[in-house]
């Protein structure tokens, strides 16, 4: 569905992507890890063309995002929906008007239609009762769901989520995992989750690719991801007391 | 020994590649200069041809909200400004002619400045250093918390979104606001040549409305319309290009200011010159 081929990026003079290559399959969860600052935005960002690769080219199925323009880079997009790490919602809009945003500005669709998938949408992350709020007067965690509403407004194929869970409670963590999870298995819907919770990546990605220092030093399904002979992911694993005994067993050894 | 001989080597070399190192820097600063002019006029031709979708109910709203901080939330100060520059003027040149008995034509002094030059020229400096740089400022928080990314990856073309509607209310709204400080500014040396000169209000109108030509009317709006492309072109480029945070927010404030002063200026002269040469 999503293809890296050979892809280096430099951003001030460092080198974030080294000849990266990888394949998202279609309808999956794939889940990028890794330290901050290991280039999993960056790689995030190629994905839609708000970053380019100095070297290499990015697909999208049979189209080559990273060298389209104009009108067809707006096509190729719109099979997307992005939730952002800060949310990006336009501080002057509503909430209502946030999540309608893309239905005003790319379909004929009525206000009618509007208000009632605007609302289902909000329903499904539990605010529809903030509808008429600002974002100004919201918390992380709630922006962050109506960040969720605005990617998923259109039904788009693809959904690239940048630290869904990061800053959020557990009980919604967990609230928006399961919501990755619903829309892969009820809609087939393809989803690329940038993450460091690795419990959240372990419950929801079907794979899981660790980046650090611009390379990818582990691509694969979780019950081989946690039994890696890899040096960097064993501490990766090890510092959220993740053991090979399984992936939900914590190592209390040690701790009470 | 050896140690002092290579130092004082180095030294005679860095002195010798001053010169290519600041030449280089220039070059540097004016392909920089180049590279961001272009993209700011691609931008501001973009932005143009998107003017066919002002009459969509969003880019309505939004044009009508520009007009409204441009103009309204501007006339505060606009006022201030207008009538002491009128006043100003009246004061020194009136104060000039009287020394030969000719303070009868300050009206013409006032007019014919504040129409073809002072007018514009204010306007434009108050609209850069308030509307431009809150344009700047705005645009720039927009696109260091990513919403400018967003509206892209949502196929929303941020020039049609952000630079239309903006480009659009400057524009129109510059030379109202010109017209504007122009009255203000006539009435300000009014003032002054009543109460400080002795001159009557209906001599010094008399007065003001013989010299000034329809043609200094007519360049001073155009100065006004071009100086609002400016302002817009510079606040939203400065805005939606900036990066590093709040501290690259406050640069693309400042540079926003500095940039529309400075062509405010030379475009000004350029088109006096255009008129009047």
């Amino acid at each position: 569905m999503i293809a890296f081929e050979n892809v280096t990026k430099k951003l001030g003079g460092k080198v974030i992507l080294d000849d990266v290559s990888f394949e998202v399959p279609k309808g999956e969860t794939f889940v990028v890890v890794g330290l901050s600052g290991a280039g999993k935005s960056v790689t995030l960002k190629h994905m839609v063309h708000l970053l380019v690769p100095d070297r290499g080219v990015v697909r999208v199925g049979d189209d080559v995002i990273s060298e389209a323009r104009g009108p067809e880079l707006e096509r190729m997009r719109s099979r997307f929906g992005v939730l952002f790490q800060g949310a990006a919602l336009l501080q002057w809009l509503s909430v209502f008007e946030n999540v309608a945003l893309p239905l005003r500005e790319n379909t004929k669709m009525g206000e009618e239609e509007i208000k009632k998938t605007v609302l289902e949408k909000l329903s499904l992350l539990n605010m529809q009762e903030a509808a008429e709020k600002y974002p100004s007067d919201l918390s992380g965690g709630m922006k962050k769901r109506v960040g969720l509403a605005r990617a998923i407004v259109m039904s788009p194929e693809i959904i690239l989520y940048d630290e869904p869970t990061s800053g959020l409670d557990p009980v919604t963590s967990r609230l928006i995992d399961e919501l990755i999870e619903n829309l892969r298995k009820e809609l087939g819907v393809t989803s690329v989750v940038v993450t460091h919770d690795l419990h959240s990546a372990l419950s929801i990605g079907t794979h899981i690719m660790m980046i650090d220092g611009g390379k990818i030093v582990e691509n694969a399904p979780p019950d081989k991801f946690i039994r890696s002979e890899n040096e960097t992911v064993k501490r990766f694993l090890e510092s959220q007391y993740i053991t090979r005994r399984g992936a939900w067993e914590k190592g209390m050894e040690g701790h009470g | 020994m050896m140690k002092v001989v290579r130092s004082e080597h180095k030294e005679r070399l860095d002195y010798l590649n001053l010169p290519i190192r600041s030449f280089r820097r220039l070059g540097r600063i004016i392909l920089m200069a180049c590279h961001s002019m272009g993209h700011a006029l691609i931008m501001l031709g973009s932005a143009t041809l998107y003017i066919r979708t002002i009459w969509r109910p969003r880019a309505r709203r939004e044009t009508a909200t520009q007009l409204y901080i441009t103009g309204i939330k501007s006339l505060g100060v606009i006022t201030v400004v207008a009538l002491f520059t009128g006043m100003i003027l009246a004061l020194q040149t009136g104060l000039e002619l009287r020394r030969y008995g000719q303070e009868e034509f300050i009206g013409s002094a006032v007019a014919v400045s504040v129409i073809r030059e002072m007018g514009p020229f204010m306007t434009g400096l108050i609209i850069a250093a308030s509307v431009g740089s809150a344009i700047a400022a705005q645009l720039g928080t927009m696109a260091v918390s990513e919403e400018i990314a967003a509206l892209e990856v949502m196929s929303i073309n941020p020039n049609r979104f952000l630079v239309m509607p903006r480009l659009v209310a400057l524009a129109l709204m510059m030379p109202i606001l010109t017209v504007y400080t122009n009255i203000l500014g006539i009435l300000g040396g009014g003032i002054v040549g009543t109460t400080q000169l002795g001159v009557s209000f209906q001599a010094y109108l008399d007065n003001a409305t013989r010299f000034a030509e329809n043609k200094d009317l007519y360049v001073g709006l155009l100065k006004a319309v071009v100086f609002g492309v400016i302002i817009a072109t510079v606040a939203c480029y400065q805005g939606l290009t900036t990066t590093e945070g709040a501290v690259g927010v406050g640069r693309a404030t400042r540079q926003t200011v500095i940039t529309s002063f400075l062509l405010i200026l030379i475009v000004g002269y350029m088109i006096t010159r255009l008129f009047y040469i």
